[in-house]
């Protein structure tokens, strides 16, 4: 499992999906997209012994980003042609904010004085359970049901800002 | 009553209301919506471990890692009120039954939310339910699914996700700094590396993010359209609790469990809580709109909620704590009163109205009683939080705060007095002939929140020592 050949091959496809991810026009196919990078981005924190950010990547990516995404197309509505080519960014554009960002964020981090900190290695408990359900169901039990509420919510975004009126349709 | 019980029963309820072979109608669920949130309110009453044995071994099985002490018990009960008279609203305002089943889904979705904030003790798990309740919020608002109902939705959405990626932000960062998110190894991080830029950054950015889902002025954006578009049982659940517990609950929590304080901290808290109350004040006098006045009224309010805890004392934070309490009562019943003239008057331009207190007796008298208390008249509820508040910033030697606070209550004094004025006193206006008071279910939740709002100031002595001295000590 620790065959520095996965992680590569995780890490390009994670690239490559990011990729995809920004540059799709339609949000459904972007959004789907995402969803199997946090996946990737997960399986490879398991991989390196980091199962809490694995789960709490999972957490929020499966959980609270499908509920956002879901309701923002449910708010918005699809432009047409006309407004998608004014809108649309080149390829070029996108990855030059991307790695803007990326400096930006790298930059800030290393004049926020972080190197007088000494990090802390994760938890012993967390370390010596490294078995993936065993940290979901004893150590974040109390996310889960936050999950549960979130995808319930989810469900209910759907059905109350998705379903037509049947008597207004009538009307 | 087990604290796991308040997260599992709302979430076990929505899943009965929507077994797939059998649908239980609006009303059914409306009634058993507010069966639970009377029993919520109830067991703060109870000792802490109070429960009978069958439950205990039947919660044992789904025993979470809760911690409860006593703000969470006071926020229990704060939150069990509000639901309680958003439910009723509801039931007044709402014909369709689809709608009616809909609502109360969604408002159990965010109780339980909102209970697991109260008892959670992880930073992780703390950002996990305030989207539980954000998310429920964002279709609350567009329930009605009308233009501005949606375009109010997707600001808040816009600027909560800015918020989001703050406080993730933030916890990524405490987290690779102290090994873990719970509130002990947190705690113990931050009190090594308080001074560290790099935390100091993390913690302030986690503040902007529950300054924004507190409405907290500049970041009050989304608000005031918010509150406004909502349904009117939508925005008394919305100002009543949402914004305090998202925003001002864990901000308490968070400084008072977690990170304690520092005079950076403390400086931007006073600061931004004095922008608040004066500007919210300010704003809230040019409204000609009931329900926008109310909005920035709340943003008042929050301020000085953040003004006392910014005081940095334990009693600066039991001063916090009872004006969040207090505050979500008169301030649900402000909007229990807005729902009532929607639904009898249809108007909620104030400058159209005038002299409806013959014809809305209940209303128009319980609306005084609110505005006096907002306002800080003794000997109501709200006189005895702000005069806490006013003496933690005096006794922390924040003369100057403390002394804002004053002024600004003659604002709020000004602008309940123009809405009184224009709403309910004077000559009644033409076409208002047949206004009758509002239907039995919202009068009964206005007489029930303004009877709190008395009892608790009449009270206020027992109410200190058994309610603010067990939440918190000082």
């Amino acid at each position: 499992m620790d065959s520095i050949y996965i992680h590569i091959i995780l890490l390009a496809l994670i690239i490559i999906s990011s990729i995809f991810a920004v540059s799709y026009a339609r949000v459904i196919r972007g959004a789907i997209i995402l969803g199997i990078v946090s996946m990737l981005v997960s399986i490879s924190l398991f991989l390196l012994s980091c199962p809490l950010a694995g789960i709490f990547e999972l957490s929020v990516c499966s959980g609270l980003i499908t509920v956002i995404f879901i309701s923002v197309i449910s708010l918005t509505l699809p432009p047409d042609e006309k407004q998608r080519k004014v809108n649309s960014v080149s390829m070029m554009k996108k990855m030059v904010l991307l790695v803007l960002l990326v400096l930006v964020c790298g930059f800030s981090l290393y004049m926020l004085d972080s190197k007088n900190i000494t990090f802390v290695p994760l938890m012993q408990n967390v370390q010596e359970s490294i078995d993936t359900r065993d940290n979901i169901w004893n150590l974040r039990h109390v996310d889960l049901i936050g999950q549960a509420l979130i995808l319930l919510t989810g469900l209910f975004a759907v059905v109350v800002l998705f379903k037509k009126d049947k008597n207004k349709d009538k009307k | 009553m087990s604290f796991s019980l308040a997260v599992l029963i709302p979430l076990f309820l929505v899943l009965f209301f929507n077994l797939p072979f059998y649908r239980i109608s609006g009303k059914i669920a409306v009634f058993i919506a507010s069966l639970f949130c009377i029993v919520q309110a109830f067991s703060f009453f109870l000792p802490v471990n109070a429960t009978c044995p069958a439950v205990q071994n039947l919660v044992s099985y789904f025993m979470l890692d809760f911690q409860c002490d006593g703000i969470s018990r006071l926020m229990l009960l704060t939150s069990a009120i509000v639901a309680f008279a958003s439910i009723l609203v509801l039931y007044a305002m709402e014909d369709s039954d689809r709608k009616q089943f809909n609502f109360v889904n969604l408002i159990l979705l965010s109780l339980a939310g909102m209970n697991g904030l109260f008892f959670v003790r992880d930073i992780f798990s703390v950002y996990v339910f305030i989207e539980v309740i954000a998310a429920t919020s964002y279709i609350l608002i567009a329930i009605n699914k009308d233009k501005n109902a949606l375009e109010a939705s997707f600001k808040y959405l816009v600027m909560s996700s800015v918020a989001t990626v703050m406080m993730l932000s933030s916890i990524a960062i405490l987290f690779l700094v102290a090994g873990g998110t719970d509130f002990v190894t947190v705690s113990n991080m931050y009190q090594q590396y308080g001074g560290n830029s790099l935390v100091t950054a993390a913690v302030v950015l986690f503040i902007v993010g529950l300054f924004i889902k507190g409405g907290v002025m500049p970041f009050h954006g989304w608000l005031p359209d918010s509150y406004l578009a909502a349904p009117a049982p939508v925005s008394v659940y919305l100002a009543g609790m949402v914004t305090k517990t998202t925003g001002i609950y864990t901000l308490i929590r968070l400084f008072y469990s977690v990170f304690g304080f520092n005079t950076a901290i403390q400086s931007i808290l006073l600061i931004f809580a004095s922008i608040s109350i004066v500007l919210g004040a300010f704003a809230a006098i040019n409204q000609n709109n009931f329900k926008r006045m109310l909005a920035y009224s709340s943003i008042s309010q929050v301020g000085y909620i953040v003004l006392g805890f910014g005081a940095g004392t334990t009693f600066g934070v039991a001063a916090a704590i009872f004006h969040l309490f207090n505050h979500s009562v008169f301030k649900s019943l402000l909007f229990v009163n807005s729902a009532a003239l929607e639904k009898q008057v249809n108007v909620s331009d104030m400058s159209e109205m005038g002299g409806l207190a013959s014809k809305m007796p209940v209303t128009s008298t319980t609306s005084v009683i609110a505005f006096l208390s907002t306002a800080g008249i003794p000997p109501l509820s709200g006189f005895w939080s702000k005069l806490m508040i006013i003496l933690a910033l005096w006794t922390a030697d924040l003369k100057v705060y403390a002394v804002i606070a004053i002024l600004a209550s003659i604002l709020t004094m000004t602008y309940f007095l123009i809405m009184q004025k224009k709403v309910f006193f004077g000559r009644l206006k033409e076409g208002f002939e047949n206004v009758k008071e509002a239907p039995l279910a919202i009068t009964f939740v206005s007489i029930l929140l303004c009877a709190i709002t008395v009892v608790v100031g009449l009270l206020f002595p027992f109410v200190l020592n058994g309610l603010i001295n067990s939440a918190v000590s000082f």
